[in-house]
């Protein structure tokens, strides 16, 4: 130990920084694209819109969490765009159909959650055992359930792009949750406890802020659990110990097809969560909520620096990886690009992290040999 | 010198697969604080008889006895709790992960943090990987680093470590030198000394001659699933080996 820190010290200049860099430009990139947008942006850099942006990061961020305990057991997960959509789907049709059955809102409310959450869980849950005891491989049990569920999704809404039709006490005891906040941040009055003050001058209300939504809290909560069990606890370690070496977690006596199954399943979790938060967010059912989520979920855990052969990747990396892709898609709009150019962009960026994750990877081992 | 009863004792082992006789009437000791080389050409058996004493492969005929008690039957995990500890070529280590996690993988000890949540003790693993390190005589600049970042003769440390931690009576090693350099061999020949040295027998499997006539106490050699020849390090020769591994001599020896 005595030796490298020697060695380190003598050549801190360019190595040292050069390894700050590749361990840290995730983080640098995500405050240079926020100095950059809040400076060409107008409105960008504003409570309300950091506000709007960090609640619609949730859904990607959410998918990514989950992903990234696939990921890591070099795996990968298409599935779970679609369970979104069927979780939120579910919960929307089971609140509707129990408050038109006459159910109290509150009771149909929680009902409608606990069975989203459950029924998505089955998807994952077959993934895990075509996977890890029929040996499919994950790329295509996953596509075979992409496939399924969402025809499944399609078919609780009778065809229809949507489940709407609730009706409008639901959607109010909805929206108080989906778009409310515990703190409010209003202009001129300062923080407000939880009920967003009406009736104001239109130039206040614009600056109104949900400083804590409780979407934001959810999610908060999911990444602190799901961060501790994979950093922290034996399941974590289990999880990277399968996705550097299969063959040896399996001779130490690890279960690693049970362990694979709960992956999969804790994968599908995360993807209810996000699910039912979008019936909350938006009052209604939407099959397809996280079609085009499902990418960006992969694409923030590889920008979050998750090794797509496994073994490597945080939950910290994964939230990120999804804030910069919202950043980038709330300041391209700001800026009023195009949208199209996000695609780009995004792909870009993708890219870009890979590249600078594997440079990382030679870099520690430079290091280290010398 | 040390004591004469044997500590394993294969007694008229056979493995059949199909049609093929893999292992033929083998018989075979291993005495506490002895190095024991097992040699012979591709297919000769020596993985086979490996296999059956880890438990892998059941024999159709014979007994195997550790430590007076029969584990014939016994399944891999069983073995491994009485002692027997295989390091495979492969080495089957989680190269993602430091010193300390591979050498406690699937028994990873754990500490309540805030009196409930069960986290991982991974100062403890450290420190208790460094002291086996230690007594094997080895130095890894930092526990640490990930294994993908230590060498070929370090990683092969951290195995035979992670086997001696868990209660290692007898060692078995297939090929520990194949895949390293000439001073990382020199290394690992010491280390199966210091193995030695502490009365842990070790069954080493090995091609290469030099490391064989350095550690070894006894040469077996094994041709088409027998025991061709059982020879003390005093009596064995290279070419006196190499004869038996490729039929050369008088097999009614």
């Amino acid at each position: 130990m005595a030796a490298s820190t020697i060695s380190g010290k003598r050549s801190l200049s360019r190595d040292q920084i050069l390894d700050f860099l590749a361990r840290s430009w995730a983080y640098i990139f995500l405050l240079g694209m926020v100095i950059f947008f809040g400076l060409t942006g107008r409105g960008f850099l504003t409570l309300a819109n950091f506000s709007t942006l960090l609640v619609t990061s949730t859904m990607v961020a959410l998918m990514a969490i989950g992903q990234t305990y696939v990921v890591i057991t070099s795996g990968i997960d298409l599935s779970i765009g679609w369970t979104v959509g069927l979780s939120s789907v579910i919960c929307a049709r089971a609140m509707r159909d129990l408050v038109a059955g006459g159910m109290d809102i509150g009771l149909a409310m929680v009902i409608g959650v606990v069975l989203a959450l459950v029924i998505s869980l089955i998807p994952g849950f077959i993934n895990g055992v075509l996977i890890a005891r029929i040996k499919v491989p994950a790329f295509i049990a996953t596509l075979g359930m992409f496939g399924i569920v969402r025809g499944a999704a399609f078919l609780l809404t009778d065809g229809q792009q949507i489940v709407g039709g609730l009706p409008n006490n639901l959607q109010d005891a909805l929206r108080s949750f989906g778009s409310g906040s515990l703190l409010w941040w209003v202009p001129d009055q300062g923080i407000v406890f939880l009920t967003r003050p009406t009736g104001l001058p239109p130039e206040i209300t614009r600056g109104i802020a949900g400083l804590l939504p409780f979407p934001l809290i959810v999610t908060i909560l999911v990444i602190v659990v799901f961060g501790f069990i994979l950093g922290r606890m034996q399941f974590g370690r289990h999880t990277y110990a399968i996705g550097g070496n299969q063959e040896a977690a399996l001779r130490s006596g690890i279960n690693v097809k049970n362990h694979l199954i709960w992956i999969y399943v804790l994968a599908a979790l995360t993807a209810g969560i996000a699910g039912v938060l979008h019936t909350f967010r938006f009052t209604a059912g939407v099959p397809n909520a996280a079609e085009a989520a499902l990418l960006q979920s992969v694409a923030a855990v590889v920008i979050g620096g998750t090794n797509l052969f496994g073994g490597e990747g945080t939950i910290r990396g994964a939230v990120i990886g999804a804030l910069i892709i919202n950043v980038l898609s709330n300041g391209l709009v700001i800026l009023n690009v195009n949208p199209i150019w996000q695609f780009v962009v995004v792909g870009v960026v993708i890219i870009v992290a890979v590249l600078v994750n594997q440079a990382q990877a030679a870099l520690e081992r430079l290091k280290v040999n010398a | 010198m040390p004591d004469k009863t044997p500590l394993l004792k294969v007694t008229g082992v056979s493995k059949f697969f199909g049609g093929l006789t893999a292992l033929n009437n083998v018989d075979f000791e291993v005495t506490p604080g002895e190095v024991v080389a097992l040699l012979g050409d591709n297919g000769a058996g020596k993985s086979t008889l490996i296999k059956c004493v880890s438990g892998v492969y059941k024999p159709e005929q014979g007994g195997i006895h550790f430590d007076g008690r029969d584990i014939l039957h016994s399944s891999p995990a069983e073995i491994r709790e009485f002692g027997i500890q295989t390091i495979y070529q492969d080495l089957a280590l989680a190269e993602n992960l430091d010193v300390g996690a591979n050498v406690f993988l699937g028994r990873e000890k754990k500490r309540m943090m805030l009196g409930f949540l069960p986290v991982t003790d991974d100062e403890y693993m450290r420190v208790e990987a460094a002291k086996v390190l230690d007594r094997l005589d080895i130095h890894i600049p930092s526990l640490k680093q990930k294994l993908v970042n230590l060498s070929g003769g370090q990683r092969q440390a951290v195995a035979i470590a992670r086997a001696l931690y868990w209660n290692a009576r007898l060692v078995i090693m297939d090929e520990p030198t194949a895949a390293l350099g000439v001073p990382e061999q020199r290394k690992v020949l010491a280390t199966i000394r210091t193995l030695k040295d502490q009365g842990v027998p070790v069954i080493l499997i090995s091609h290469t001659m030099q490391d064989v006539m350095d550690v070894a106490d006894r040469m077996v050699v094994m041709r088409r699933g027998r025991v061709v020849a059982n020879l003390p390090r005093k009596e064995a020769t290279v070419d006196v080996l190499v004869k038996h591994m490729v039929g050369g001599a008088d097999i009614s020896e």
